[in-house]
């Protein structure tokens, strides 16, 4: 068993939850990974003050991917209040497997991309 | 490749990093298109200097500034004469991107203007377009672009039609690409640009380490090249230009040992090269690069390319060998430098390098600061495995060993 691409990993890779677009949608936002230049958007609609669904677009590692499949699990249903409060080690925990410092945007860069479109805080997730 | 003394291990171990150990493994080194490993004489050369030869060059009157100066100017002889050039003309900077800003800035500001156009390639470098496109919005000129075609390669007929609109002031291009490996027909292009009446310049940075480089052959304006990627030190750049255009321009940064006498308004410039070398230059990295040159030298460049072709060669086979591999760039390795990128169906770049790391094998993955170039594949990255004088065929099995296992770790089929 490898230690970064577990199973789990990989079968969020291989068969992303909550990709695609999203029309109607009331937020979105588009980054890129400066590592390699991966592109990652995502589309919010909102009801009562939460998410109320969401979908990713764009293409990346199995890192990037896998993660943005898991978090959007999380996502759906958050209270847009809560989202500028997650952070780094939310999204590393929710992961769940080690990541090294250079891979550490690829994880990331769905928590940039939703925290932009949600608070327009562009910053990277410390 | 071997040493003139002989031995299997030969080149491999003058170099001493792979005599390091990497977690019960030995360095398998596939990224020197990044950077190159050095030699112990490189590295022996700038102990050697700043432990007993150090001062600051051109100044002094002593005796140790006078070694100074000597080791300075010495390896800049030695620097020049490796590629055919002259000391005169030969300018060291801080990398290639510098040499290329070098001429954006001196030469661009004085003569480019809306009137005129920089012609480019769809496969350079970031260093080779970022400098013009800043240069073509401050002048108001066009920056245009040469088309790559699907084996990765260029064509003199399109060249021949841009140069013939009459407006190119300036064509520059890489001499290897670095992520298509492709051999551009430097000598041609630049015989066409000049004819035109514009001027060239040629960044070698993927070249000069790799293969028998003579800058007055080739005959571009401009030719850049960087220390680290051939054995020297980082911090080290090359820029050679003609003479009769170095003399014409104005100098790129200011301040100290570029000037030859300064007033309370206004300074006149020293004479070349040093009017193009403001401030303290790298002098140890330039004694480090000198060292660098004599060691290829030794080895002989036409020996290196031969050695790196034919590795390369052994490279596209055994890569081809892997399920859902596609290689960009030219297909026989007699056009292309010692590199291959590559993508592989299923698997991220990222991802390919990561897994080639478990099996201790360094290769690079993203868009290798060529991203209009990936536009232009249909790629957002590749991964790329480069080789250098110290590689050897074990390196490359390595490298598939790894590519096969991780489209296992992946659950890839076919075999």
């Amino acid at each position: 068993m490898d230690d970064l691409y577990r199973d789990y990993i990989l079968d969020h890779y291989k068969r992303p939850r909550n990709f695609g677009e999203l029309e109607p949608h009331d937020l979105e936002g588009l980054e890129h990974n400066p590592l390699c230049g991966d592109e990652l958007g995502v589309h919010i609609l909102v009801k009562d003050g939460r998410i109320e669904d969401i979908r990713f677009h764009g293409h990346g590692c199995a890192i990037s991917q896998a993660s943005a499949s898991i978090a959007s699990e999380e996502l759906k249903g958050m209270k847009l209040a809560d989202v500028g409060a997650l952070d780094a080690d939310w999204m590393i925990e929710l992961l769940g497997i080690p990541v090294s410092a250079t891979r550490r945007k690829c994880a990331l860069l769905n928590l940039k991309v939703v925290r932009g479109a949600v608070t327009g805080d562009n910053a990277w997730p410390e | 490749m071997r040493t003139a003394s002989g031995g299997r291990a030969g080149v491999r171990a003058d170099f001493p990093i792979f005599a390091r150990d990497f977690g019960g493994r030995p360095l398998i080194y596939l990224d020197s298109a990044a950077s190159s490993q050095k030699p112990e004489v490189v590295i022996e050369a700038l102990a050697e200097h700043l432990r007993n030869h150090n001062a600051n060059v051109h100044r002094g009157v002593y005796a140790l500034a006078q070694e100074a100066d000597a080791a300075y100017d010495g390896a800049r002889a030695r620097v020049a004469a490796f590629v055919g050039g002259e000391p005169e003309t030969t300018i060291f900077t801080k990398n290639a991107t510098e040499a290329i800003n070098l001429v954006a800035y001196a030469w661009g500001r004085e003569n480019l203007n809306p009137t005129g156009a920089v012609l480019i390639t769809q496969m350079e470098h970031h260093a080779n377009i970022v400098p013009w496109q800043q240069l073509c919005r401050e002048r108001g000129a066009e920056l245009r672009y040469l088309e790559v075609d699907e084996r990765g390669e260029l064509s003199l007929e399109q060249l021949d039609a841009e140069l013939a609109r009459g407006d190119v002031r300036m064509l520059a291009f890489a001499h290897v690409s670095n992520v298509l490996g492709t051999i551009n027909p430097v000598a041609e292009m630049t015989r066409r640009a000049r004819a035109a009446g514009a001027l060239t310049l040629v960044d070698g940075a993927q070249a000069v380490p790799h293969m028998p480089v003579d800058v007055a052959a080739l005959g571009a304006d401009f030719y850049a090249w960087t220390g680290h990627k051939a054995l020297g030190p980082t911090g080290i750049g090359v820029l050679h230009g003609r003479r009769e255009v170095l003399e014409e321009m104005q100098p790129f940064l200011t301040g100290g040992d570029m000037i030859a006498s300064v007033d309370f308004q206004s300074a006149t410039w020293n004479e070349l090269p040093y009017k193009f070398e403001a401030g303290t230059p790298p002098i140890a990295e330039a004694v480090g690069l000198g060292a660098a040159v004599e060691y290829l030298e030794r080895l002989g460049m036409e020996r290196v390319r031969a050695h790196e072709r034919s590795l390369t060669a052994y490279m596209l086979e055994r890569l081809a060998q892997v399920p859902g591999l596609r290689v960009v760039g030219p297909p026989e390795a007699e056009r292309r430098g010692g590199l291959a990128s590559f993508t592989i169906e299923g698997m991220h770049p990222h991802d390919i390098a990561e897994l080639a790391d478990r099996g201790g094998v360094c290769i690079r993955a993203g868009h290798h600061c060529a991203q209009p170039l990936m536009r232009c594949l249909g790629v957002g990255a590749t991964a790329r495995a480069s080789v250098g004088v110290y590689n050897d065929a074990a390196d490359i099995d390595a490298l598939l060993d790894a590519l096969l296992a991780g489209r296992e770790v992946f659950g890839l089929s076919g075999a």
